[in-house]
């Protein structure tokens, strides 16, 4: 025979129930049949012969329910009852099935299923917007992703690029007159000198008749001063010319300026040698000699 | 145990001499031969093991006198071999000594030779690395290449190219910035001209697309935030260009920059892009430098680098000065971050039924790790 109240003495408030879960404030009902969630007289299936719930199965609610002739039947306790897609159909399905039912569960059974259409509407917009897909990360590739980036970075030297690139820019005249080197000056003066000195040197050849001594091919006064500036100069100088377009006629004085240069250096290369090469390379060694360290403590 | 301080060091002085020549057997005698005993014979000499020792040190001046330059082992000996941790890492350690030795008599050897053959000196020898060694690219352009100038007039950066339109860049994020993202954003904003910072309300990418075209934008960057980091971009180029998808990595905010400058200015700054040598990499090149308007102000001295390197792409903005022509300084500002493209799509943003230009397969194209695609 089916006693509720015994039930509900043994189960029910401080005793123990499996599907019971206690916290500080209240008890809940894990029981899946349970219409309110809660752990209470009026809602504990267990603890009801007549009962009734609403539960949703694949977007579809159903309607079950409990009474207490069929309460020796374990099997075919509950009755399922599908019920109707539209809101206010399905809910008078339910006024239909639990006619004469006590309010209490009539109530809760309409709660229920208002609840549970208002979430499937929103799985139902929710699934049409935008969502979000983790991707998963292997650690093993990340870690060596970033091993690699590391490498990469040192490999990339990046100062040195960018500096070089800009250098490489200043150089080909992308930053027009902005920036007035006074080498540049200087330099462009030196080629006029050059083209000067072409100059008269193609006149005097062509008059052989009068003896006149006449500055080698590609000698120049200013040569004789400060071999290392001039190396830097002309060094600088003879990147500059490369650079610009230039016409065929200050290709002689291109070629002048390399002799010139090689001169240069091998007459710099005299008085250089002689400061530069005062440092030697030396060792320094160490001598150890074995001493006995008792003898000496013993005398003092 | 010592009877007076005499005893004792003389005791020592023996202790030091033994220890010598047990040294000297242990590094001459094989150690497959007296295994067991060559740790012992180092810690607790013993009277008895002197005779011993003297036999050791007769035959291990012989094999020294022979082997100049170190214990010979046979042939199938491995140090892994020794089961004792100590005496194994010992040993192990020898060995590294005794390479290193050798190594460095080679390379005197070869300094030597080279300087006594002097200008018939074979010409010294370069250096491997994995830019030298990389598989190459058959897509790799050719500066002169029409075909690819031909690519280049007709692409979708054509209009850019020719001067027909001027950048304007829509930066925004995924839903729910948080505040490095945010703070991300508005430096990107700075270093980028003609760029706007909008709060992404949950709105869908394809929708904000068209809208975007219709108020005249030719880009949208949209950065992707997990776990409070930035960690990818999308880079969409938008009357109908293409999309290209990039990982995000190490960026730095300019409050976290060593030795920064100042603040950007509003000038438009310079652009350099770095190896990008194939034709994968020219389109993302291109797409880079679309992003900035066409003539760089040199009054402001700025300038954006995105250099490649093996497939990562650094992104750097500096401000530099000409000291004289021959130096320049650079001083970084603004923010810094590496991508990595991940996928190239044609036309707009479309994950599900757009067209992939490149899709980074891991499996396929990770294997070598000389090849690189950009």
């Amino acid at each position: 025979m089916q006693h509720d109240d015994v039930i509900w003495d043994l189960i029910g408030n401080d005793s123990f129930c499996s599907y019971k879960v206690k916290t500080k404030t209240q008890q809940f009902c894990r029981n899946e049949y349970n219409i309110t969630g809660l752990c209470n007289r009026s809602s504990c299936p267990l603890a009801n012969s007549q009962y009734a719930t609403v539960r949703e199965e694949k977007g579809l609610c159903y309607l079950y329910m409990k009474v207490i002739e069929r309460a020796a039947f374990p099997a075919r306790m509950w009755e399922k009852v599908k019920l109707d897609r539209n809101y206010a159909k399905a809910l008078e399905q339910i006024d239909e099935n639990l006619i004469y039912w006590p309010r209490f569960i009539r109530h809760k059974c309409k709660q229920r299923l208002t609840k549970i259409t208002q979430y499937l509407i929103r799985i139902r917009k929710l699934t049409l917007k935008r969502q979000r897909k983790l991707v998963l990360l292997s650690r093993k590739v990340e870690r060596r992703e970033k091993r690699r980036e590391e490498k990469a970075l040192i490999a990339a030297q990046l100062e040195n690029a960018i500096e070089k690139e800009l250098l490489d820019r200043l150089k080909q005249g992308t930053y027009g007159d902005i920036y007035n080197f006074p080498i540049h000056a200087f330099d462009k003066a030196m080629e006029k000198q050059e083209e000067e000195t072409e100059s008269e040197e193609e006149e005097d050849e062509e008059e052989p008749v009068t003896r006149e001594f006449v500055a080698d091919d590609g000698f120049e006064e200013s040569d004789l001063s400060d071999f290392e500036d001039m190396n830097n100069l002309k060094g600088s100088s003879d990147e500059e010319e490369e650079a610009e377009e230039e016409s065929s006629e200050e290709e002689e004085s291109e070629e002048e300026l390399e002799e010139e240069k090689t001169k240069a250096q091998s007459k710099g290369k005299a008085p250089l040698k002689g400061p530069i090469r005062k440092k030697r390379a030396y060792v320094e060694m160490e001598y150890e000699q074995e001493t006995e360290p008792a003898q000496k403590s013993k005398a003092t | 145990m010592f009877r007076s301080y005499e005893d004792h060091s003389k005791w020592c002085v023996t202790q030091k001499r033994q220890k010598m020549d047990s040294n000297e057997a242990t590094t001459s005698e094989s150690v497959s031969k007296k295994r067991g005993k060559t740790k012992k014979v180092k810690r607790k000499v013993k009277p008895d093991e002197a005779p011993v020792q003297e036999m050791d040190q007769a035959e291990g001046e012989e094999t020294e006198k022979k082997s100049v330059s170190g214990p010979c082992f046979p042939p199938t000996f491995s140090v892994s071999e020794i089961k004792n941790k100590q005496r194994r890492h010992a040993m192990f350690l020898k060995l590294k000594e005794e390479k290193r030795k050798q190594k460095l008599e080679l390379k005197k050897k070869k300094k030597k030779e080279r300087k006594a053959l002097g200008d018939q000196a074979p010409p010294k020898e370069v250096p491997k690395t994995i830019e030298n060694q990389r598989i190459y690219d058959e897509t790799t352009v050719n500066p002169e290449d029409e075909e690819v100038a031909f690519d280049e007039g007709t692409d979708e950066f054509s209009a850019y190219f020719s001067r027909l339109t001027n950048p304007k860049v829509l930066i925004t994020t995924s839903d729910r910035p948080r505040g490095r993202t945010v703070r991300f954003c508005e430096q990107l904003a700075t270093v980028i001209p003609h760029a706007h910072v909008y709060y992404r309300r949950g709105l869908a990418l394809k929708r904000v697309i068209p809208q975007c075209v219709s108020r005249g934008f030719t880009y949208v960057m949209v950065i992707n935030e997990d776990r409070k980091v930035p960690n990818g971009l999308v880079l969409c180029h938008l009357p109908d260009g293409p999309t290209a998808h990039f990982k995000v990595s190490n960026v730095r905010l300019r409050k976290e920059m060593k030795r920064r400058g100042k603040d950007p200015t509003e000038h438009v700054p310079e652009v350099i892009l770095n190896n990008f040598s194939t034709r994968l990499g020219h389109s993302i090149g291109r797409l880079f430098a679309a992003l900035f308007p066409h003539d760089p102000q040199f009054v402001g001295r700025q300038v954006a680098t995105f250099h490649n390197q093996r497939d990562f792409i650094f992104f750097r903005f500096h401000r530099y000065i000409f000291k004289n022509e021959k130096k320049v300084g650079i001083q970084e500002l603004g923010p810094r971050f590496t991508l990595k493209l991940r996928s190239l799509q044609k036309g707009t943003f479309d994950s599900k039924f757009g067209e992939y230009e490149w899709v980074h397969k891991r499996h396929e194209m990770d294997s070598s790790r000389r090849k690189f695609h950009l």
